[in-house]
């Protein structure tokens, strides 16, 4: 009790550090939406809520890793993750989503599960337990008394999360594929009918997802650190977003994120480091309950 | 099965004690002593690393003219059997080894966790165990009279951190109640053993902790806790989290720009801190075992960088690597059966387990003398610290062969 005392005291004490924090917050937190926009299109699209996410997210990191070992510049994993990721997304949905599409929630929540932890054992058996990270060697920025520092390899990564976002925004929006998705989004039967190609689309989602999951990791491995076993903090902050989102709502998608991040590093200020994902889970109690409220007085029931 | 082994064992046992042993002491009769121990599973490359040092030392021992026991030589023959790193094979095999085999006088498994499942064992059959391998200190307050510990326990891990920021400070003037500590552990035994330790010690001299937090165990970002040490400033900070403790923390000193005096770790290793973050990594202490560059001496295996060399020399595959601390502390274990041995004059077990129990020797691997509890309480953690991205041993000071450069930059 004191000792949140004393960091409450800290906080006022140093009003600089709110900044640091919610910018800190802000970065990690474009990292969780983009993993969170990937979980809400898969959901959306196929209604296969994705378990193994962030074990996606890690295989990316341990691509670009992989690759940087092999001598290849690190800001170029990230395309690489992406793309080599994609491949591996497809393959997973033809060997494992494509079977559980038509059933029941239960069953397609297991086959994720089932997925989480063999890329998790198979991350571990390839590349061993330890953590690792590219160093990428580039200065980092110290404002107001060195109290607030943005690391370049940060700044990076949160650009290129934030232009892959752009990029599939812009994708979904305009092209052909992109509105073939969110018309079976819609109604897949109804698509069907009108000639879209769904199982098709469904390939092609499953897929964009992994790849958007990939370069989130490869910037991660970039300006944080990855352990095989860490896709599970990852896979409960974009339930936790798409859960107080909702489906289809992209900038909720976004702000949720955001708002996450820097409600996490708040909280890990405040009440220790030790009760950052318990902030994450609390939120999202938070938001049902008050959602639950808000549509009884509306009386309406929840879907 | 059990009617096999039934036969079996006690001809095993007939034949190691009467079967001629090497060409350097042909006269010398055999001591068996058992050991479970991990060759395959998850403690493979460890439990294998602590037979080599059984094993190396038993030659060593062989190669020196034998025990002298009363007048008579042995040299010792140990019974090997695979515990597959898991509990519960452990104790059924410690049982085995002491209700078929006849084993007298066990060497310990690898791993705490392993030496907790047999120590009961050896406990309710009186056998003296003396384990090298098992840190935690939750294996020395069962009150256990048989269990004895070469290594030095968990919660000393970075307490000598303590000690050295203590010498530091009083070498600049301030009083050790003006040193401010932050310690960041991982919420799991080990880590929390460490804590224990150092907030134990901290307390004793009187600093002041200003920071006392708990890792998670997927710990990827720990800025939160970084921004607090750049606010209070303390004059230590200890980090414990495993390898992705070691490897957040340097990675994030270095891009929050954090001058800490003093910074302690344990895991630089595993996390290869040096070879992923580079300069980074610079004049920030680890804790470990033993290093070879130790001064210390035992008339059988000369000094500890003589030790490193010889067993090179034996097991060609760790000529590209540092012989691990694992190793040099399962040779020490064998050691102190080989001075109890002697001191007792006889191979009766309760007298052996008296003389174990006032062990008060130095060997390659550090003095070793054991308290009530069974715990070495007479080696001090070695802190090395990174020099121009070279592991450099500072501290105990005694034995160090670098200076500590200090403050930290």
């Amino acid at each position: 009790m004191d000792q949140i005392l004393g960091n409450i005291d800290l906080l006022i004490q140093f009003p600089i550090v709110n900044l640091k924090i919610i910018i800190d917050g802000v970065m990690i937190g474009a990292l969780f939406a983009l993993a969170a926009y990937g979980l809400a299109l898969v959901w959306g699209v196929m209604n296969v809520k994705n378990l193994a996410q962030g074990d996606f997210v890690i295989a990316g990191g341990y691509v670009a890793w992989w690759m940087t070992q092999k001598g290849i510049h690190p800001l170029l994993g990230v395309p690489a993750a992406f793309i080599i990721m994609w491949g591996i997304g497809w393959i997973i949905y033809k060997l494992v989503i494509s079977r559980v599409i038509e059933r029941d929630l239960f069953t397609s929540l297991l086959a994720t599960f089932g997925l989480a932890i063999m890329m998790a054992q198979i991350l571990n058996l390839m590349f061993g337990s330890d953590t690792q990270s590219i160093d990428l060697g580039y200065e980092t920025l110290h404002f107001a008394d060195g109290l607030i520092d943005i690391p370049i390899s940060k700044l990076i990564g949160v650009c290129m999360a934030l232009s892959l976002a752009a990029g599939v925004i812009i994708f979904m929006k305009r092209s052909r594929m992109g509105q073939a998705i969110r018309a079976t989004a819609q109604d897949a039967r109804a698509a069907r009918v009108l000639g879209i190609d769904t199982e098709k689309v469904y390939a092609f989602t499953f897929s964009l997802n992994s790849a958007i999951c990939g370069a989130a990791g490869a910037i991660i491995v970039m300006a944080w650190v990855i352990q095989p076993f860490y896709g599970i903090t990852y896979s409960i902050r974009a339930f936790v977003i798409v859960t107080a989102a909702g489906l289809g709502n992209l900038p909720g998608v976004i702000a949720a994120g955001l708002g996450i991040g820097a409600a996490e590093q708040y909280g890990s200020h405040i009440f220790g480091i030790g009760y950052q994902q318990a902030i994450a889970v609390l939120l999202l109690l938070l938001v049902l309950v008050v959602r639950l409220l808000i549509q009884r007085r509306k009386r309406q029931v929840l879907q | 099965m059990k009617k096999w082994s039934a036969i079996f064992a006690p001809a095993l046992v007939a034949l190691a004690t009467t079967a001629p042993s090497s060409a350097y002491a042909a006269e010398c009769e055999e001591i068996v002593l058992g050991s479970a121990i991990s060759l395959t599973g998850k403690y493979a490359t460890n439990g294998v690393h602590a037979k080599n040092g059984y094993e190396f030392a038993i030659k060593k021992i062989k190669e020196n003219g034998g025990i002298k026991v009363d007048g008579k030589c042995y040299n010792f023959n140990v019974i090997y059997y695979d515990d597959e790193s898991k509990g519960d094979r452990g104790a059924t095999l410690a049982e085995r080894l002491i209700s078929q085999d006849k084993v007298q006088y066990m060497l310990g498994p690898y791993s705490s966790g392993l030496t907790k499942a047999i120590a009961p064992v050896t406990e309710r059959y009186k056998i003296p165990m003396v384990e090298a391998e098992g840190a935690s200190r939750s294996l020395f307050n069962k009150g256990y009279k048989y269990l004895f510990a070469v290594l030095s326990t968990s919660e000393q891990y970075l307490a000598s951190a303590v000690t050295l920021a203590e010498e530091m400070a009083k070498k600049d003037g301030k009083e050790a109640g003006d040193i401010k500590v932050a310690i960041a552990v991982e919420n799991d035994p080990f880590s929390l053993d460490i804590r224990a330790g150092v907030l134990e010690d901290a307390e004793r001299v009187g600093m002041k902790v200003v920071i006392d937090e708990k890792l998670p165990r997927d710990l990827s970002d720990m800025s939160a806790i970084l921004t607090k040490v750049k606010l209070l400033k303390p004059d230590l900070l200890v980090v414990s989290g495993h390898s992705k403790g070691a490897a957040t923390a340097v990675r994030q000193i270095k891009e929050q720009n954090i001058k800490v005096p003093m910074i302690a770790l344990t895991h630089c290793e595993a996390a290869d801190v040096t070879g992923n973050f580079g300069d980074a990594a610079d004049g920030i202490l680890c804790s470990t075992q033993w290093a070879e560059t130790l001064s210390y001496w035992d008339p059988v295996f000369g000094t500890a960088a003589n030790y490193e060399q010889e067993f090179k020399s034996a097991y060609p595959e760790y000529k590209e690597k540092k012989v691990p601390y694992q190793t040099a502390q399962a040779s020490a274990a064998v050691m102190v059966f080989m001075s109890a041995f002697e001191r007792a004059g006889t191979l009766d077990k309760d007298a052996v387990r008296e003389a174990i129990s006032a062990t008060d020797m130095t060997t390659f691997y550090g003095r070793i003398k054991f308290s009530e509890a069974g715990n070495n309480i007479a080696k001090p953690m070695v802190l090395r610290q990174i020099q121009n991205g070279e592991y450099n041993v500072v501290a105990p000071s005694a034995f160090a062969s670098h200076g500590l450069d200090w403050p930290r930059k």
